[in-house]
C-alpha cells in the first residue's frame, strides 16, 4: 500500500485549486475593467467566509445564522486598530481574528449545546447582539454613521489600492483557505465532523468529542470570517453597521446552501452566484418596477432559496459533479455491489 | 480457565424512570475474552441496561466498573476512548461517508492528528493517514466486505451495514465491543456470517457483551448469559444452565416463538 491508495478515498490533488487560480489569476490579461475587478473582489470576500461555514453546516450539521458578526468583528477591529490607533493593518488582521476566535469560543460554549432551529435561533440572536453593539458603541465605531477612513492595507510598501491589486490580495487567501479546509476534510478531524452530521449517536460512540469538535470549527469558520471582513474594511475604507446585519448572515447561508453545503467549491460558486444575481437585481428591478424599496433582494433570494432547498437540496456543485459522473465509466467496485446486492437478494428473508 | 479475568462489573445497576423501575438491582460481571449475552423478553430493560452501561443514559443507582475504572458519569465519547466500543441495534452507519471512511472514523481515539495539522497536511498527517487506511482495510477485511470498501456505505445491504458496524467498532482495538441486537433484521445467511466474525474475533482475545432476541445465536456462540425480566435478573450461567432453569423457562424459553416473531416486528 502506498499513498496512491489513499486516492481512491480522498481526492486530494493540488492540480484542480492551481488550475483554477492560475486561470482565474489570468483574467486581468484579458480584461482592465475594473467594475469586474470590484464584483469578482466582492465574490473573494464572501466566499471566504462561506468556505468556513460550509464546514460548519455542510461538513459537521451545524447551522449558524450568525456569521456575519463574526465578519463585522474583524472589520470593526481592523477599523478601529488602524484607524484609531494606527497600528499595522496586518497586526489588525490576526487581532481581530484572535477577537473572533475568543468570541466564537464564548458564545460557541453555550450555543452548541442547543440543536437545530434552537440553534438557529441562539446564533441569529447573536449576529443581532453584535449588530446592536456595532451601531450603539458609537464612541468606538463611529454608530450608525459608520467608521470612516480606514486606511490601505500594504505589503513591502505596495499598497493595495486599485481592484485588480485587491483582487489578487483577497484571492489568495482564499486559494489558501481551500486548501486548509480542504486538507482538514480529509483527515481525521474531517471525518470526526463529518461523522456527526452522519450520526451523532455513533459519533460519540466511536470516540468523537462532539462539543470540541463543534467548537474547533466555529472557531476556525469564525476567524475566516473574522479575516474577511478585516480585508473588506481595508478595501472599501467605510464601513457601517448595515454591511453587518442579521440579513448578511442569511446570505452567507444562502451562498452556502446554493452551492451546495458539502463541497468546499460550492462556497465560491455559491458566492459567484449571489453576487451575480445582486448585481442583475441591481440593475433590472428598478427599470421593471421604479416603485421598489431596497428590500426585493431578500424576497427574491428567499424564494430561490425555498427552490434550491425543494429541487436541488444537495447545491450546485453536487449535481454539476452527479451529471460529470454520468459520463465516465461505472467504476469495478460498483460491480463488486451489485454482485452482494443479488446475492443477498436470492439469500431469501427471513420473515 | 483459571486465568479468568473480570473486564466489566455491574453491580446494583437501578432506573427508575418516573415511578416506573426499567432495570432493578442488576449485578453481572463479564470476564476478560468471553461472549456474556443479556437476554430477556421484550421491554424487560435490556436496552436501558445497554444504554446505563455505553453512557447514553445515567443511571439512578449502583455501578459500572470497567478494568476497576467507574464508568458512570462518564460520556459516551469517554467511555469510547477507555476502550469499550459498540454496535447498533437500528444500525447508526455514518451514510454520508464510503465504508472504509465510517472504519477510518472508527480509529479516530488513536489518531494523533489536530486540526490544525491537519490543515497544513504535515508530512505526519499523510503517514498516519495511510496507515489508518491499511488497517481499516484489515477489519474490513476481518468482517469480510473489503471489497465495498469504497462504496458510499448508505448504499449496502443492511446485513453488510451491520459488518461495517462492527469493523467500526473493532478498528481502535477495544477492550470491549457491545453489541446491540446483533441479528435484528438479519436473514439466516446474513446471521450465520456474523456469528462466524464474532466467534473469530473472540479467538484472538476480544470480549463481547450483547444484548439479543434471537435465542438460537445466543445458545450457540455465548460462554455466559445473563437472563433479566421486568427489570430483575432471574437468572446467570452457561447457556446448558440457562436452558435448566425453571423461571427462565417461564419466564421467557416458554415464548421463545412468540418472541422471535416480534423481534423482526
Amino acid at each position: 500500500m502506498n499513498s496512491k491508495s489513499l486516492k481512491l478515498i480522498y481526492n486530494n490533488s493540488i492540480l484542480g485549486p492551481i488550475i483554477f487560480f492560475v486561470l482565474l489569476f489570468c483574467v486581468p490579461l484579458v480584461s482592465s475593467s475594473n467594475y469586474l475587478f470590484s464584483i469578482l473582489t466582492m465574490v473573494g470576500f464572501y466566499a471566504l467566509v462561506c468556505i468556513g461555514l460550509t464546514t460548519l453546516t455542510g461538513y459537521a450539521g451545524q447551522i449558524s445564522l450568525g456569521h456575519a458578526a463574526f465578519y463585522g468583528i474583524g472589520a470593526y477591529s481592523s477599523a478601529v486598530l488602524t484607524g484609531t490607533y494606527g497600528l499595522n493593518p496586518w497586526v489588525a488582521i490576526i487581532i481581530g481574528a484572535i477577537i473572533s476566535a475568543v468570541v466564537a469560543l464564548i458564545v460557541g460554549i453555550p450555543t452548541f449545546k442547543l440543536k437545530g432551529y434552537y440553534l438557529a435561533l441562539a446564533t441569529l440572536g447573536f449576529g443581532i447582539i453584535v449588530y446592536t453593539l456595532f451601531k450603539e458603541l458609537s464612541t468606538i465605531t463611529g454608530g450608525s454613521n459608520g467608521f470612516f477612513g480606514i486606511p490601505p492595507i500594504s505589503l513591502f510598501g505596495f499598497e493595495f489600492i486599485t481592484d485588480t491589486s485587491y483582487f489578487y490580495l483577497i484571492w489568495i487567501f482564499v486559494f489558501f483557505a481551500i486548501l486548509f479546509t480542504r486538507n482538514i476534510i480529509h483527515s481525521r478531524i474531517g471525518r470526526g465532523l463529518r461523522s456527526i452530521e452522519g450520526s451523532e449517536i455513533a459519533a460519540d460512540a466511536v470516540g468523537v468529542n462532539l462539543m470540541n469538535y463543534k467548537l474547533q470549527i466555529f472557531v476556525l469558520s469564525a476567524i475566516f470570517a473574522s479575516v474577511s471582513g478585516s480585508l473588506l474594511a481595508h478595501y472599501v475604507s467605510f464601513i457601517n453597521p448595515d454591511l453587518f446585519v442579521a440579513n448578511t448572515s442569511i446570505f452567507f447561508l444562502i451562498m452556502v446552501i446554493m452551492g451546495g453545503k458539502g463541497n468546499i467549491w460550492g462556497s465560491i460558486v455559491g458566492a459567484a452566484m449571489y453576487v451575480l444575481l445582486d448585481e442583475i437585481l441591481k440593475h433590472y428591478v428598478p427599470m421593471l418596477l421604479p416603485n421598489v424599496g431596497g428590500q426585493f433582494e431578500i424576497v427574491f433570494f428567499g424564494i430561490l432559496l425555498v427552490l434550491t432547498l425543494i429541487y436541488m437540496p444537495d447545491g450546485l456543485v453536487p449535481r454539476f459533479e452527479k451529471l460529470i459522473s454520468k459520463f465516465k465509466k461505472k467504476t469495478p467496485t460498483n460491480g463488486a455491489l451489485q454482485s452482494t446486492i443479488s446475492a443477498n437478494a436470492t439469500g431469501g428473508d427471513n420473515k | 480457565m483459571s486465568n479468568k479475568r473480570p473486564i466489566l462489573s455491574v453491580e446494583n445497576l437501578t432506573k427508575v424512570f418516573g415511578g416506573v423501575v426499567a432495570v432493578d438491582n442488576v449485578s453481572f460481571t463479564v470476564d476478560e475474552g468471553e461472549i456474556f449475552a443479556v437476554i430477556g423478553p421484550n421491554g424487560a430493560g435490556k436496552s436501558t441496561l445497554f444504554n446505563m452501561i455505553t453512557g447514553v443514559l445515567p443511571s439512578s443507582s449502583g455501578n459500572i466498573y470497567f478494568q476497576e475504572k467507574r464508568l458512570n458519569r462518564k460520556k459516551p465519547y469517554q467511555i469510547a476512548q477507555m476502550g469499550i466500543t459498540r454496535t447498533f441495534q437500528n444500525l447508526e452507519v455514518f451514510d454520508n461517508m464510503s465504508v472504509i471512511e465510517n472504519v477510518m472514523t472508527g480509529a479516530h481515539i488513536t489518531m494523533k492528528t489536530n486540526i490544525l495539522t491537519a490543515g497544513l497536511r504535515l508530512p505526519s498527517v499523510k503517514k498516519e493517514e495511510i496507515k489508518t487506511m491499511e488497517r481499516a482495510i484489515e477489519a474490513l477485511e476481518a468482517v469480510g466486505i473489503s471489497d465495498l470498501a469504497y462504496e458510499m456505505a448508505d448504499r449496502l445491504p443492511y446485513g453488510s451495514q451491520r459488518l461495517l458496524e462492527i469493523a467500526r467498532a473493532a478498528i481502535s482495538n477495544p477492550k470491549l465491543i457491545l453489541l446491540d441486537e446483533p441479528m435484528a433484521g438479519l436473514n439466516s445467511e446474513e446471521s450465520r456470517q456474523l456469528v462466524e466474525v464474532i466467534l473469530k474475533m473472540r479467538e484472538k482475545g476480544m470480549t463481547f457483551l450483547f444484548v439479543e432476541h434471537d435465542m438460537e445465536t445466543v445458545m450457540s456462540i455465548s460462554d455466559s448469559i445473563v437472563v433479566i425480566d421486568n427489570g430483575v435478573k432471574i437468572g446467570e450461567g452457561t447457556p446448558e444452565e440457562i436452558y435448566q432453569n425453571p423461571q427462565v423457562v417461564a419466564a421467557y424459553l416458554g415464548d421463545e416463538e412468540e418472541e422471535g416473531v416480534e423481534a423482526y416486528a
